[in-house]
């Protein structure tokens, strides 16, 4: 399966969802009150939250007036325009050596999400190392090194309930001595209200600063597509601990349409940079905001 | 921080507008109602569940009696909590026991929904109550995922029954024999997890619940779940007819949409929540509780439940007594503090007593349990003779005691004086004769 067919694959039950409640929208129908109320009421129960659905009606409502847009069809691609526009962002391209420090809180798919990256990387020709920093929950290095086997990329674990700083600390090093391309960082899933647990993020965190000035460092969240608004809080908590770069939108072939990115632009200001559609070790994509939104409709 | 405390404060913030006022108009009560609306929406309850309650409240709240009457906050507030428990299904619901053992407990959920961990919870909480359950590995798909069980069957100090990644049916059935064999009384069986629209796997564990008729039928959902939650658990009640949901991850700071929404839309009662990291940290779901805590009343009733279950009855005699003597040394200081961390995360449990939740943020409720950790390891550098008198701790000792467990002479000064003032504070408790049951020095 080529790129594109993969993503509308992954995305056909989201858009089943999404896009009926849409076409039944601008169907034939005037642009009333009664419609705003269809909308909004679409866009929250799509997990937009409050002020981002407010944000975007608001905008759209204006658009509308000042364009004299009287036809569903015309308000259908002006809706779709400001909801790219608010999730669009230009992102820096990688340079190398790479680390990626992969987070988020308990099940949502960053090991996962570190064993298709290792992929990704791979086929680019790139050589990658995973870290197993995760040495908290049961078994998850043993999870990580089924990933590495399939994407044939090296692991550095240490044992369960070891320091997972030092794991980071031992895997630079490892990557420095061979001249890898490319360090993906799985850590354990942690609430963002446990305080020492975030410290200790914070700790691995400072190690790469320390030990690997030189390389580019990437610090991405990894958001179930399914989380409602409880995302906001994730997206803060783990920023103010460590700085996030960038999201990765997991799970996003099941029905839920991930419309929580939207609350999390709108209100954070962080990049979706990649999105988990699929249990396959090529179920990860680079987003791209105006395929999203066409797919979507 | 536990659950709900967001959507607790935003309540607590609406309702404190219009308290102090002697009598409410239908416009005032209509603007809170609006206001609850966002609030619940901001919860991630569900949009339909939401306009029911805000319609059902708006009808009871602007009556006469009720707007004219005595206390028309408090009036109103009385609504939203009745409504509140009935959305979350009245009373609390027990878990199904076969009359014939086995009783097969069923878990399924989508992915990383927390249903290994939630199968170790179970398994701990039924062996309390006198059970002797057998964890049965039927996730056959996600790498790892019966070593993940094992360690969990370790920690929790019951058996795990696998065979590897063969078809589910045959691990049930083999997991049947054995568990006849060693007498084990309860099976939970820990599925893959799965989306509720893939028909494959929809149809392998609905196979399992063909052949096996398990008694409890488990959906795990993720408590930060959002507005999608009750699209995944009305497709799981539909293929599964599933008896009952277990909430997960209650402890961060999820505002539970999910926890009022799945039971209004698929009637299944929500029966247990996971509340920590820890094996124990299970808790017996009860709608009247829960709506206590959203409404920032607090839970007095799990507290001392957990009280209970931490300390026993001839524990608690014994440190009341030694209280009123006088004779509570830095020893049973050290015993207090193991206690206390049993009964769980501590910001959690200052969120169940009334008038705290909802009002304190999370920066000031987290409690550092590096600080106890502390504390433990200070006391158990100390000579029994210095736990028991600690007033012949001098400088000299003090330096001993910072080496041994590694902290500063200001890190034991700090802690003497604690303890002092701890002991102070039980002399004056015990002289007014408030001590009944447990109380905590700390």
């Amino acid at each position: 399966m080529g790129f594109l067919e993969k993503l509308i694959a992954g995305l056909k039950r989201t858009k089943e969802a999404f896009s009926k409640k849409m076409y039944q929208l601008f169907t034939g129908r005037e642009l009333d009150d009664e419609f705003y109320e269809d909308l909004e009421n679409t866009l929250i129960s799509s997990d937009l939250g409050v002020e981002a659905t407010e944000q975007i009606l608001e905008e759209f409502k204006d658009e509308c007036y000042k364009r004299k847009i009287k036809k569903p069809e015309d308000a259908k691609q002006l809706l779709k325009n400001i909801m790219i526009d608010a999730i669009n962002y230009d992102i820096q391209e990688y340079s190398y050596p790479l680390v990626i420090l992969v987070a988020g809180v308990n099940g949502v798919g960053k090991t996962t999400a570190v064993g298709k990256l290792a992929k990704y990387f791979v086929n680019k020709g790139k050589s990658v190392v995973v870290a197993a920093a995760d040495t908290f929950r049961a078994a998850a290095s043993e999870q990580l090194e089924v990933w590495a086997e399939r994407a044939k990329v090296r692991i550095i674990k240490h044992e369960e309930g070891s320091d997972p700083a030092a794991v980071v600390f031992d895997a630079i090093k490892s990557v420095k001595a061979k001249g890898t391309d490319v360090l993906l960082i799985d850590t354990a899933g942690r609430l963002q209200n446990k305080k020492n647990l975030m410290n200790e993020l914070g700790k691995i965190n400072k190690v790469v600063g320390r030990e690997f000035p030189e390389c580019d460092y990437r610090t991405y969240i990894v958001i179930d597509a399914t989380t409602g608004q409880n995302a906001l809080s994730q997206v803060e908590a783990f920023d103010e601990i460590i700085d996030m770069d960038g999201i990765i939108l997991n799970k996003l072939d099941g029905t839920a349409k991930g419309g929580v990115v939207f609350a999390i632009s709108v209100e954070k200001e962080l990049p979706v940079c990649f999105i988990g559609v699929g249990e396959g070790i090529d179920d990860l994509l680079e987003f791209d905001a105006k395929f999203f939104i066409e797919e979507l409709f | 921080m536990g659950a709900f405390s967001g959507l607790s404060e935003k309540l607590n913030h609406i309702f404190s507008k219009l308290k102090n006022k002697g009598k409410l108009t239908e416009l005032e009560v209509k603007q809170a109602m609006r206001e609850v609306r966002i609030a619940l929406l901001e919860a991630d309850v569900n949009l339909t569940v939401v306009k029911e309650f805000i319609n059902n409240v708006s009808q009871k709240a602007v009556g006469d009696d009720i707007l004219k009457g005595l206390n028309p906050t408090q009036q109103v507030i009385k609504v939203v909590n009745e409504e509140l428990i009935r959305i979350m299904g009245g009373t609390h619901s027990k878990i199904n026991i076969a009359d014939k053992p086995p009783t097969i407990i069923l878990m399924c959920g989508l992915q990383g929904s927390g249903k290994t961990t939630m199968c170790g919870k179970l398994a701990v909480m039924l062996r309390k109550q006198g059970k002797n359950p057998l964890l049965v590995a039927c996730d056959i798909y996600r790498p790892a995922a019966i070593k993940q069980l094992q360690v969990v069957g370790k920690n929790a100090n019951v058996p795990v029954f696998e065979k590897g990644q063969i078809n589910p049916q045959k691990i049930v059935k083999e997991a049947l024999k054995e568990a006849e064999h060693n007498g084990n009384d309860v099976l939970i069986v820990d599925t893959a997890g799965r989306l509720h629209i893939d028909e494959e796997l929809m149809d392998e564990i609905k196979g399992l619940k063909k052949s096996f008729n398990p008694s409890e039928i488990l959906l795990v959902v993720d408590a930060m779940t959002g507005q999608d939650a009750v699209n995944v658990a009305s497709k799981f009640n539909e293929v599964m007819d599933v008896t009952g949901v277990v909430l997960t991850k209650l402890d961060g700071d999820t505002r539970g949409g999910a926890a009022l929404s799945i039971r209004a839309v698929t009637g299944k009662p929500i029966k247990f929540c996971g509340v920590g990291e820890k094996l124990s940290d299970i808790e017996i779901f009860y709608p009247d509780r829960m709506a206590s805590r959203i409404l920032g009343m607090g839970d007095v009733l799990t507290l001392i439940e957990k009280a209970q279950a931490a300390f026993s009855e001839e524990e608690a005699l014994e440190m009341q007594k030694k209280m009123k003597n006088n004779s509570f040394t830095l020893e049973d200081y050290l015993v207090q503090m193991d206690k206390m961390k049993n009964m769980g995360d501590m910001s959690q449990m200052l969120s169940m007593i009334p008038g705290l939740a909802g009002k304190l943020n999370g920066k000031n409720m987290e409690v550092d349990e590096t600080k106890i950790a502390k504390s433990k390891a200070i006391i158990q550098s100390m000579t029994p003779k210095e736990r028991q008198n600690p007033d012949i701790i001098k400088s000299s000792q003090k330096k001993r005691i910072a080496a041994g467990s590694g902290t500063t002479v200001q890190d034991i000064n700090s802690l003497l004086k604690q303890f002092s003032q701890t002991q102070e504070m039980m002399q004056k408790m015990t002289k007014r004769g408030g001590m009944r049951g447990m109380r905590f020095p700390f």
